[in-house]
C-alpha cells in the first residue's frame, strides 16, 4: 500500500524539495548581499582565492578552449569547403567561441575544478565544526567563507573566459593556416570583420553569471554538508552536477535574452 | 499565558549568568530535549553528565546560539539568545567562548594564527599587542613553544589546549567545554582539568563542561547536572551526586550497565 502512495506523492515531494532548495539558495544570496554591503571584504582571502580559482584554473581552461577551437575548425572546414565557404571558418568559429563555447566550456571546467574544491573545503570545515567555531568567534560563515570566493570568482571568470576564447581562436587559426594551408589573411579578415564588441560582451556577461551560480551552488553544498566524510563527498558531487546542469540550462535562456539585447549578425 | 521574559526581568531577578527555561528540541522524530530548566551563576563551573546521545552537547550549543530551540527561552548575560538573529550574536559571543570536542582548529592556520584569529576578527590590528596576548594565552596552556606548528602535527591534547587558548584569548566571561578530556591519557586529562580550574580561579570564568570523565567531574565542578531521557534527572553538588541513592545516577557514576553476559 505504501509503495503506490509513495509513487503518487513523489512529484509533490520532489517539487517541495526543489522549492526548499531555491529558498535556501535565495537565503544564501541574501546573506551574501549583506556581506557585500558590509564592505568588510578580507582582501587577503580574496587574493588567495584568486590564485586558487583564477591562476589555478588556467591550464584546464586553456587546454579545453584550444582543443575545442581546433576540433570545431577541423570539422567545419571540411563541410564549408564543399560549399566553397572555407574562408569564413574564422568568422564562424570566432562568434561561436565568444558567444557560447568560450564561456560555457570555461564555466563547466571551473564548475568541475573550483566548484568541487569549494564544496569539499567548506564541507570539511562544516563537519569538523570549524564553521561552528567561526560562528562562536562572532564571524559569519558567509562573510568569511563565501564572500571572498564570490569576489575572487567575479575577478577570475572574465579572464578565464577571455583565455578560453583566445586560445580557441589561436588553435583554430593554426589548424587552418598550418593544417589546411589557408592564407592567414583570409582567416583573420573574416574573423575580425564578423566578430564585434557585442559578441565579446555576451561572453563576459555569461562568465559573470556562471561564476556567480557556481559559487552559490558549491558554497551552499559545502555549508549544508552533514554526516562526515560521506556527506562531504556527496555534497561535492552534487555541487559539480548541479552547477554543470544549471549552467547549461541558464546558458540557453541567457542566450535568448542576450540575443534580444545584442542581436547576432548586426555589425 | 505569561508574557515572554524580557532582558531586564532576567537580570533583575538574580545574578544568574545563564538561564535555560523549558528548553525543547527535536531532530526529526527524535525529541532530544524535553523541557530543560537550568540556571548558572557567575563564576560557577557546572558539569553536564549523562549517557551518550542524551543532548548534553545540544544543550550547550543552545547556550551560545549554535542551535535554536523548538520552544523555551535562553538567557545569557541578560541577552535573550533565542530572540537574537545570527548577525546580532556578536555581543553574546564576545562574552562566551567554546572549546569544541575535536578542537575545531583551522587546518590552514598555525597555532599562533588560530589563537590570534578572534583578536584579529574583533578588529585589533596592533601586531605587537596580538603577539603578546597570543603568547600569554599559549603560556597559560603550556604551548608557547609550539607557535608555528599546524594543527595536523599536534597531539589530541595539544589541539584541545590550543582550543582553550583560542577560547580564553578574548577574556570571555564564560567558556563552554565539549568533552575536553575525551581521547586523552590520564596525564593529559589532568592537565586539561588544571586549565579549567585555573580559568575559574584566576579569571572567575563561568563554565559548562560536558564530560563523561567522573574523576574530572569531582575535581572541577561546583555543581553537576545529569541529563537523562531529555530532562535534568539530577542537579546538585558533587558531594550530593556521590551520596545520591538514585539508581540511574549510581549506575552512571560507577559505570554499571544492566547488560548481562
Amino acid at each position: 500500500m505504501d509503495a503506490p502512495v509513495g509513487l503518487l506523492t513523489l512529484p509533490g515531494r520532489t517539487f517541495l524539495h526543489f522549492l526548499t532548495y531555491l529558498g535556501q539558495l535565495s537565503a544564501l544570496m541574501r546573506e551574501l548581499t549583506i556581506a557585500l554591503r558590509s564592505r568588510v571584504w578580507r582582501l587577503k582571502l580574496v587574493a588567495q582565492q584568486i590564485v586558487a580559482i583564477g591562476y589555478g584554473s588556467q591550464a584546464v581552461v586553456i587546454v579545453t578552449g584550444a582543443f575545442t577551437g581546433a576540433v570545431f575548425t577541423f570539422q567545419s572546414y571540411a563541410k564549408f569547403k564543399e560549399f566553397g565557404f572555407e574562408t569564413t571558418v574564422g568568422a564562424v568559429v570566432s562568434v561561436a567561441l565568444c558567444r557560447e563555447l568560450g564561456p560555457v566550456l570555461a564555466g563547466l571546467m571551473v564548475a568541475g575544478r573550483v566548484g568541487a574544491a569549494m564544496a569539499a573545503d567548506i564541507g570539511t570545515m562544516k563537519v569538523t565544526e570549524q564553521v561552528d567555531a567561526l560562528r562562536v568567534m562572532g564571524v559569519h560563515p558567509v562573510d568569511y567563507l563565501v564572500l571572498p570566493r564570490f569576489l575572487a570568482m567575479m575577478v577570475s571568470m572574465p579572464f578565464l573566459v577571455a583565455e578560453s576564447v583566445s586560445f580557441g581562436l589561436i588553435a583554430s587559426y593554426m589548424v587552418t593556416s598550418v593544417g589546411y594551408d589557408m592564407p592567414s589573411a583570409w582567416y583573420l579578415t573574416h574573423m575580425i570583420d564578423h566578430t564585434n564588441m557585442e559578441d565579446l560582451t555576451i561572453g563576459m556577461i555569461k562568465g559573470f553569471v556562471f561564476g556567480m551560480l557556481i559559487t552559490l551552488i558549491s558554497c551552499h553544498q559545502g555549508l549544508s554538508a552533514e554526516n562526515g566524510a560521506v556527506g562531504v563527498g556527496a555534497g561535492t558531487t552534487r555541487a559539480v552536477v548541479i552547477s554543470s546542469l544549471v549552467l547549461l540550462i541558464v546558458n540557453f535562456f541567457l542566450s535568448i535574452a542576450l540575443n534580444y539585447i545584442f542581436p547576432i549578425g548586426t555589425v | 499565558m505569561a508574557a515572554a521574559p524580557s532582558m531586564s526581568q532576567n537580570t533583575a531577578a538574580d545574578d544568574s549568568f545563564i538561564e535555560l527555561r523549558g528548553l525543547h528540541k527535536r531532530f526529526g522524530r527524535q525529541e532530544i530535549l524535553c523541557g530543560i530548566d537550568l540556571t548558572l551563576k557567575h563564576g560557577e563551573t557546572l558539569c553536564l553528565i549523562g549517557p551518550s546521545g542524551e543532548g548534553k552537547t545540544v544543550t550547550m550549543k543552545h547556550v551560545i546560539g549554535l542551535l535554536r530551540p523548538d520552544s523555551g527561552d535562553i538567557f545569557v548575560a541578560g541577552m535573550h539568545v533565542n530572540k537574537l538573529k545570527e548577525r546580532e550574536m556578536a555581543p553574546l559571543r564576545q562574552k562566551v567562548g567554546m572549546l569544541f570536542q575535536g578542537g575545531a582548529l583551522f587546518d590552514r592556520m598555525t597555532v599562533e594564527e588560530n589563537v590570534a584569529f578572534p583578536l584579529w576578527e574583533s578588529g585589533l590590528r596592533d601586531r605587537a599587542e596580538i603577539k603578546r596576548r597570543v603568547l600569554e594565552a599559549l603560556e597559560a596552556v603550556d604551548l608557547a613553544e609550539h607557535l608555528h606548528k599546524y594543527p595536523t602535527s599536534l597531539s589530541g591534547g595539544m589541539r584541545k589546549r590550543t582550543g582553550i587558548a583560542r577560547a580564553i584569548i578574548c577574556r570571555s566571561e564564560c567558556i563552554l567545554y565539549d568533552e575536553p578530556n575525551s581521547g586523552l591519557d590520564p596525564i593529559g586529562s589532568d592537565i586539561i582539568d588544571q586549565m579549567i580550574l585555573r580559568m575559574q580561579k584566576r579569571y572567575g570564568v563561568t563554565s559548562i563542561v560536558v564530560t563523561h570523565d567522573m574523576r574530572s567531574v569531582f575535581k572541577i565542578s561546583s555543581r553537576v547536572a545529569m541529563l537523562y531521557r531529555g530532562k535534568i534527572h539530577f542537579l546538585g553538588t558533587p558531594e550530593q551526586l556521590r551520596a545520591s541513592s538514585d539508581s540511574v545516577v549510581q549506575d552512571f557514576i560507577n559505570g554499571r550497565s544492566d547488560v548481562t553476559g
